[in-house]
């Protein structure tokens, strides 16, 4: 018999439960390794949750995170292991999509209790801002690398630049989203920025990185790990916090996205054509129902792309609907990164949002806004796969 | 199109394109190094393809051949990179990247540097057109492909 298409569906199935995360650093600045931090995030996760760590029985990651699944399993004392799922592609493409892949995990019936965790020291592996010693390349980085295209701005700025030109964006609207972040991040005692605010004129006097980047459009490097505990909809009672619930979730990108060496047809674009539909058909809401966004800040320009494509402003509108009074929590028009996030909290490589997402449906964020039942976070724009995700309280089940 | 004889647009030092283990772009590289641009092109549906594949996106014919074409295009998008992502840029002042849209084939697009001024105004749609550049001295050799305006 078949069965109806909406059966197919997150929404409502899968609860987080559990958050933690390890002391931020500046990159480099970290007394403790990667492994360790992994450790200690998943540790303070089960701890936020009220959970023996050992209950754990599946891991879910994404980015070649160097944490191995089984090492992970065999510290924690892991007392049966299920599922061990690694996202494809780079960057924060995946930090959805690694909540999406555990989720479905639990839904299908092949885990219980699944940690999705992110662990990143760019002092202990290197710089994603600074390319290797490397003699010779091949595959896609041939075509970019002997050109001075190496690292993470000057591979994305020529989408920013050609979006900016089509559409005709300003850099007031870019700076928007930095000076958000910020602004943020000065309530967050977590946040590596803390203490250290940004105004316009600072903005506009920061060198160039790559231009329209700013040294402010870009994110930082740092040292640390996130982790959060997934578990059914039906334990979602049992633990201490008020559980958050998946809504919706989409990862992949569109036709022939990833064309190297940049000739995606859709080339001025954050990828989320085809991923924001899907999530909001999952979730059965649309973009007027979402209450405080989390999107990832690679580079401030993949943030306007990816807010126009899920609908919060036309790319025509950005330069007025892109100011800081908007942006800000408690009661801005669309409060964003209400942590600091990848640019002021720190770069987790975007799973420091899904935490932030998760305090925002609890209640507990250092910069809460009024209302709180449906929180979106946006993984990595402009890489393929990308990913989004939303989560609601239980009064939107 | 030029074959130059000038310094590199860029300091030495920056990793050397090799084809793959698998060879898929050799003739790409090797073209380069031999004053031609070399793309792909599929046997069965004409579809032009860039970066190589073994596959050919539209028709699926493995049957794709490398056909020379004219480095002609216009600006798709560009940047100017301040800041040294490399040693070999430690010292080295702004550069300009360039993404070249040629619609002569099938608008498939090519990254290089734009040869000139690295302080000057750049244009999206500006006509541009390739100069091979060798670089003889390393280990192995290679070639890129740069751009510069078109004579107006």
């Amino acid at each position: 018999m078949a069965r109806a298409q909406g059966e197919r569906t997150l929404r409502g199935r899968v609860a987080v439960v559990g958050i933690g995360e390890t002391e931020y650093y500046r990159h480099g600045a970290s007394p403790d390794p990667e492994f360790k931090l992994a450790l200690k995030a998943i540790l303070a996760a089960c701890n936020d949750a009220g959970i023996d760590p050992r209950e754990i029985d599946g891991f879910s990651s994404y980015s070649d995170d160097r944490s191995d699944a089984a090492r992970l399993a065999a510290a924690l004392g892991t007392r049966r292991l299920t599922t061990a799922t690694m996202q494809w592609g780079g960057g924060g493409g995946g930090c959805c999509a690694a909540v999406a892949n555990a989720a479905a995990s639990i839904v299908a019936g092949l885990a219980d209790c699944v940690v999705v965790f992110r662990s990143l020291t760019q002092g202990q592996y290197g710089r994603f801002g600074q390319a290797g010693s490397i003699s010779t390349i091949s595959g896609e980085r041939a075509y970019l690398m002997p050109y001075g295209v190496l690292a993470p701005p000057q591979r994305f700025a020529m989408r920013v630049q050609r979006y900016m030109y089509e559409h005709g964006v300003r850099q007031e609207a870019m700076q928007a989203i930095a000076l958000a972040s910020y602004h943020h991040a000065q309530s967050n005692p977590r946040a590596v920025m803390f203490g250290k605010p940004l105004d316009p004129a600072k903005y506009n006097a920061s060198r160039w990185i790559a231009e329209p980047f700013h040294l402010y459009d870009c994110c930082m490097e740092n040292d640390g790990a996130a982790a959060i505990i997934l578990v059914p909809e039906e334990r979602a009672g049992d633990f201490r916090n008020k559980p958050a619930y998946i809504l919706g979730a989409a990862a992949g990108a569109g036709y022939r996205s990833g064309a190297i060496p940049h000739n995606s047809p859709q080339y001025a674009s954050a990828s989320f054509e085809t991923l924001a539909p899907a999530l909001y058909r999952m979730a059965g809401i649309g973009p007027s129902d979402v209450d405080v966004v989390q999107s990832y800040e690679n580079f401030t320009g993949g943030v306007v792309m990816a807010l126009a494509e899920h609908g919060f402003f036309k790319p025509e509108e950005a330069n007025d609907f892109l100011t800081l009074d908007n942006l800000v929590a408690p009661s801005g028009r669309l409060p964003l990164n209400t942590s600091g996030g990848n640019l002021a909290e720190c770069y987790v490589h975007g799973f420091e949002l899904v935490i932030e997402a998760v305090r925002q449906i609890r209640g507990q964020s250092v910069n809460q806004v009024e209302r709180n039942d449906v929180a979106m976070v946006i993984g990595g724009p402009m890489v393929t796969p990308a990913s989004n995700l939303l989560l609601g309280s239980g009064a939107t089940l | 199109m030029n074959d130059t004889s000038r310094a590199a647009y860029l300091p030495t030092g920056l990793p050397i394109p090799v084809p793959e283990p698998d060879g898929l772009s050799a003739p790409y590289w090797e073209g380069l190094q031999q004053n031609r641009l070399l793309v792909q092109r599929c046997s069965q549906c004409s579809t032009w393809q860039f970066g190589p594949e073994w596959l050919c996106h539209h028709c699926h014919s493995f049957d794709l051949n490398w056909a020379t074409v004219e480095p002609r295009g216009r600006v798709f998008s560009w940047q100017r990179v301040w800041s040294p992502s490399h040693n070999a840029l430690r010292q080295h002042g702004p550069y300009i990247a360039v993404l070249v849209e040629l619609p002569d084939v099938g608008n498939i697009r090519m990254v290089g540097n734009l040869l000139g001024d690295p302080m000057q105004a750049v244009t999206i749609g500006a006509g541009v057109e390739g100069v091979f550049e060798h670089h003889l001295e390393t280990r192995p050799p290679y070639s890129l492909l740069q751009w510069q305006l078109t004579a107006a």
